[in-house]
This record gives C-alpha cells, structure tokens and sequence, in this order.
C-alpha cells in the first residue's frame, strides 16, 4: 500500500461526516418500516383520551390533574420503541461494526440518543398540544406544552437510550427497560408538570424549566459512558 | 497503518470455559493466519479479542507499524480493522445500495470505494433491492463489499466464504490475494482450506 494512487486512499470521515452519517441511518431505521414515531404518538393520543372516558369529562375533575396525566403519558409513549435502539443493531451484527468506526461507542450512544429525540421525541411534542387540550388544559399553554414536552422528550432519550443499552442481551428486554428506566422519568415528569400548574395558577415557570434543562443536561452527560459501558459488556 | 499484529501470552475463556491459555503469535503485513479448530474452539472469539469486542483473561494484542512503532489500539482498530463476523451487520428493511453506503461511509471510503466495491463483488443489480430479499451468500457479498470499499489493513474474517458459491469464492479468494499485495493483514477463521498459502494456527491443539 506503499504507492497507492490519490483516489485510492481512504478517506476517514471525520467527526462531522461519521455523525451526519449515523443520524442519517438511525433516523431512517426509526421512520423505515413500522413508523415507530407514529405508533408512539398513537398510543399517546390514547392514553390522554381515555381519561376523560374513564374518569368523566368533567373539567373540575380533570383539570388539576390534566398536566400530571399528559406527562405521564408522555414519559409511558417514549419508552416504546427504546427496545429496538440498541437490540436490532444486536441481534444483526450492526453494533460490531459501529464498535469499529472511527467515532468512540460513548459518541455512538450519544448519537443514537440524539437520533431517538428527534425521531420520537419531536413528533411526540407535536402532539403533546393536542393530548393536553383533549385534557382540558387552557389553550393558552399550549405552546409551553409544546416546549416542556420538547426539552423533556430530550432526557427520556438520553436516559432511555441508557435503558436500552443495559437491557441488552435481556430476556424480555423491552419490560427490563421499562423497570429500569420509568423510575429515572420521574424528575423530568415532576418539572414539567410542574411548570405546567405553575403556568396555570400563573406563577413564573423559570425555575421549573430551568430544572427540567438542568436534568436533561445531566442525562445528556452521564447517559453516553454509562451506555458504552453497557453496550461494551454485552458485546463482550 | 498497522504492519504487525502481535498476540503475547495472551488466554481467553467463555463463561466458565478456558479456551486457549499462553497464545503467542506474530503476523506480518502479506501473511494471512488462517485459523481452524473444533466448533467451539474458540475461534471467533480470538477474532472478537483482537477486534477489541471482547477482553481476554490475561495478555495482550498489540499492533506495530512498518518501522517497528507501537500504534494505538484504539485508533488501530477504528480505522485500520474490518471485522466481518458470521452476522452481516445489514439491516433488513434497508436497500442494499443504502447499506453499502452506509458501511462504506462510516468506515472511511476512497473515492471509488463504492463502486468498486460494487463491481469486485457484482452487486449491481442488487443495489435497488431490500436486503431481506437478498439470499445469504448475496447479503455476505455485500458485507464483503466495505473490505473493498473501504481499504483497511487488517481483515478480521470468520467464515467468510460459507454462503459463497463456487464463483464468488474465487472472486473473494482474489480479493484476498490483492489485499496480501498491498501489504495487508488477514486473520481468518476457516473450515475448509483457503486457496491462498496460509500460516495455520490450530486451536484445539493449544488446549
């Protein structure tokens, strides 16, 4: 390989190329066959409009919980299609390969993270507005739904992401992952709801949001080594 | 880029199983080990540890480059190592010129690394199909195709021609032997002989 012609040598990626390229994939693999994303915001819609079938559509009784029940929601459709994140890529091979590119597992776990919001995370605060109108919440707040549900779906992803790569291998991975990962939803349900009643009683939202950010922020940080750690024990 | 693959002392169990203690070994750029053994043997485990997929009990793998400089194992394995294991690592739902490209992309292509990728393994008139309409030595075709298309020194190969027709295993034995010219490295487990002079190693021997 001493005297290889110019168009014959390799060109590495790089961060910015091997990144495009990996989103691009994961982005494919979730919207590709099943809609994924769909069925997500499916169940969604769901959950929020059986509620007010099953507790009466009385406003009085559905509005101080409406909030809480949205988020609940939310936190239940972003678990279901984590079993897929790191399993597919398992079971065919794919892990082996992205083990060996030039980016690090911690940068893979991190993309696929990132692939996860966008891919479910975004169409899921699309209609988080919609759930949380059916819900009887004012329509004044949907845009802050809109933005709650947008920086929340972020750290269901990462911690979701973290979920899914220590479940790998499992036996009935997908109910693992809900165990594992519903008990680590409970900040970010508890801020955004939050900052939904405060907006309600109309009390400044800052200090909700700003915990909910701070949150995210952690899972985007610790989500990453913890997954690679996972992903390179299962592989092992 | 890696000239030198060196094994030192190096043991490797599965759960509870010891399957080889003490390996040592030296491979040079143009060698090809070719590795047989028993089912079991351990075979595409010692692929797995020197691709870095799995930790070994005790010692260690090493790559060298051309004057005798110890390289990264990390960056020696993200750029100089193709691992094809006995999974392709396709996606069924995707098409096969989707795949390729992907593999091609994300482990660093030449210029014409995908079309001579395509060509060296005939996978034109699969590009535009999904791979899970692809037969098994078809889908193993394309897998083949990032070893093309994507040059790197050190092939890691376990099984590689069990789904090949007769045709593609000549091809893929051609392939092979333009890789050893260009100084590259190739370790590959096999049950039937290589038509390719080879270094054997046998693995049920070092029990």
């Amino acid at each position: 390989m001493s005297r290889r012609a110019a168009d014959q040598e390799p060109r590495p990626p790089g961060l910015r190329g091997a990144t495009r390229v990996l989103l691009e994939r994961e982005l494919d693999l979730a919207w590709g066959g099943g809609g994924g994303p769909l069925l997500a915001c499916g169940f969604f819609a769901c959950l929020t409009a059986i509620l007010p079938l099953a507790a009466g559509g009385d406003p009085r009784t559905l509005g101080p919980v409406a909030g809480g029940v949205a988020w609940l929601a939310l936190a239940l459709a972003s678990l279901l299609s984590l079993e897929r994140l790191f399993e597919r890529d398992m079971e065919d091979g794919g892990l082996d390969l992205l083990a060996l590119g030039h980016l690090s597992l911690e940068q893979v776990v991190l993309i696929k993270a990132l692939a996860q919001w966008i891919a479910v995370g975004l169409p899921l605060a699309l209609t988080a507005p919609v759930a949380a109108l059916a819900l009887g919440l004012p329509a004044s707040l949907t845009p802050l739904v809109a933005l709650t549900a947008l920086i929340g779906g972020a750290g269901f992803a990462f911690t979701g992401a973290l979920g899914a790569a220590l479940a790998l291998g499992a036996k009935r991975g997908g109910l693992l992952i809900a165990v594992v990962v519903l008990p680590l939803f409970i900040p970010p349900v508890v801020f955004g709801a939050g900052a939904l009643e405060r907006a309600a009683s109309s009390q400044p939202v800052g200090p909700a949001l700003a915990l909910l950010c701070a949150y995210v922020l952690f899972a985007a940080v610790i989500a990453p080594f913890a997954g690679a750690a996972a992903v390179r024990n299962a592989q092992g | 880029m890696i000239h030198t693959l060196t094994l030192s002392d190096l043991t490797i169990s599965r759960g509870e199983r010891r399957l080889f203690h003490s390996l040592d070994l030296t491979l040079r750029a143009g060698e090809v080990l070719a590795l047989t053994g028993a089912n079991g043997a351990g075979k595409t485990s010692l692929l797995r540890t020197i691709a870095g997929l799995l930790r070994p009990d005790a010692g260690s793998v090493a790559f060298q480059d051309g004057d005798g400089n110890p390289l990264d194992a990390r960056e020696a394995r993200g750029r100089e190592t193709h691992f094809l294991g006995h999974l392709d690592g396709l996606k069924g739902g995707r098409t096969a010129r989707e795949e390729l490209g992907f593999q091609c992309d994300w482990l660093g292509h030449t210029q014409y690394g995908f079309d001579h990728a395509v060509e060296a393994f005939g996978l034109k008139p699969l590009l535009d199909l999904e791979v899970r309409r692809l037969s098994a030595g078809q889908r193993r075709r394309l897998a083949m195709g990032r070893l093309v298309g994507s040059p790197r020194a050190l092939w890691l190969l376990d099984e590689p021609m069990a789904p090949l027709d007769a045709r593609w295993r000549e091809a893929f034995a051609e392939q092979m032997q333009r890789h050893l010219d260009a100084d590259g490295l190739i370790v590959a487990a096999v049950h039937d002989p290589l038509p390719l002079p080879t270094r054997a190693l046998d693995l049920g021997s070092l029990k």
